[in-house]
């Protein structure tokens, strides 16, 4: 995906949120010099190439009392891994599913997804049903239930963007 | 502007965040009507109109301050991150999942050095022998590799370099039933 100077400086500017403002859209056109109609256009166009897979309300699970957050891995045959992948990332409470490449001897598994829910034993349970719904059942895998969050945030796509919510934040001291 | 109920809801999100788990009840059948349609129903689809905060108003039967004001405590309390986009994974930039096995005393130093890296946006301590694991993201795979470089050579510790190689979920946001 290339991205010309102005879309990079847009995405650096709406990685960390838009404005929780009145005219969001017009203060990113103002610290960019351009249009509010050709920010919306470029969402708009972003939106329609996936590179945005989604623009809205990102939640923080913990905070809403998911506080378990369990990363599942697994040791799938290579040639069975996009089938059961598929498979994994349609049920509703999986929130990522990707493969990886294995790192042998100290690591065997390729396919990785996230499983949230209020406590480990409701996440537990959903990932038997996962296995049993899916016949997953003989595939090794491990559950790494988190511990300690040191850090959370959005990604920061363009090295070196502030984002207009931190600029805000620091011009407000 | 709701109550603050828990001390720990007021903290916003810094570099050098360590949080321990929340061990409270459940937060979502205490929110708000209108909090719950603005977690729940707003996740993707946010209107691409010029007063996309009033149009959601509409929407849900409330003004746009009541909406703004809503949005800001819920950020406040750290229940929302962010109002914006949420990238596809390999589209924009490049990143890695990354894992290193740390003995325990040192997992704060090892994380509060990872935390450190403005390219790393995730990190969490999890169950296993490899119980440290973060995200880097950068606007190269060369940056990301030096990152990953530099931590391998600050730390002496062994570390799996796991990039995605394909995603299998469409990611349509959370269902706040899950």
């Amino acid at each position: 995906m290339v991205l010309d100077a102005t879309g990079r400086a847009l995405i650096a500017l709406i990685q960390d949120g838009l404005p929780l403002a009145p005219r969001p859209y017009a203060a990113i056109a103002m610290a960019l010099g351009i249009g509010e109609r050709e920010v919306i256009a470029r969402l708009a166009e972003l939106l329609d190439q996936r590179l945005i897979k989604r623009l809205g309300v990102v939640v923080r699970h913990r905070e809403l009392g998911y506080r378990a957050n369990a990363m599942v891995v697994w040791d799938v045959p290579d040639d069975s891994v996009d089938e059961i992948g598929r498979r994994l990332g349609e049920f509703d409470c999986v929130t990522l599913c990707y493969r990886r490449p294995r790192r042998l001897p100290l690591w065997p598994y390729n396919l990785f997804c996230m499983i949230h829910g209020k406590d480990r034993e409701r996440v537990q349970a959903r990932l038997d049903e996962i296995i049993r719904a899916a016949g997953l059942e003989g595939i090794p895998y491990q559950v790494l239930f988190s511990k300690r969050r040191f850090k959370q945030r959005g990604a920061r796509y363009v090295d070196g963007g502030a984002g207009v919510q931190a600029q805000r934040k620091t011009a407000n001291g | 502007m709701p109550q603050t109920n828990n001390k720990s809801q007021g903290l916003p999100p810094s570099s050098v965040e360590v949080k321990r788990l929340v061990t409270d009840t459940d937060r979502v059948s205490q929110l708000s009507e209108l909090e719950k349609r603005l977690l729940n129903d707003y996740q993707r689809g946010f209107p691409l109109s010029p007063t996309p905060y009033a149009e959601i108003a509409r929407e849900l039967g409330a003004s746009e301050s009541e909406v703004l004001a809503c949005l800001h405590a819920l950020q406040e309390r750290g229940m929302v991150g962010r109002v914006g986009p949420v990238f596809a994974p390999g589209r924009a930039g490049a990143s890695t999942l990354a894992a290193i096995a740390v003995p325990a005393e040192r997992l704060p130093s090892v994380a509060r050095l990872i935390n450190g890296y403005d390219e790393v946006n995730h990190n969490y301590e999890r169950e296993h022998e490899f119980n440290l694991w973060f995200v880097v993201t950068a606007g190269s795979r060369g940056r990301v590799g030096e990152v990953l470089d530099e931590i391998r050579a600050a730390t002496g510790l062994q570390l799996l370099d796991l990039p995605m190689e394909a995603h299998y979920h469409i990611d349509l946001g959370f269902p706040l039933w899950c």
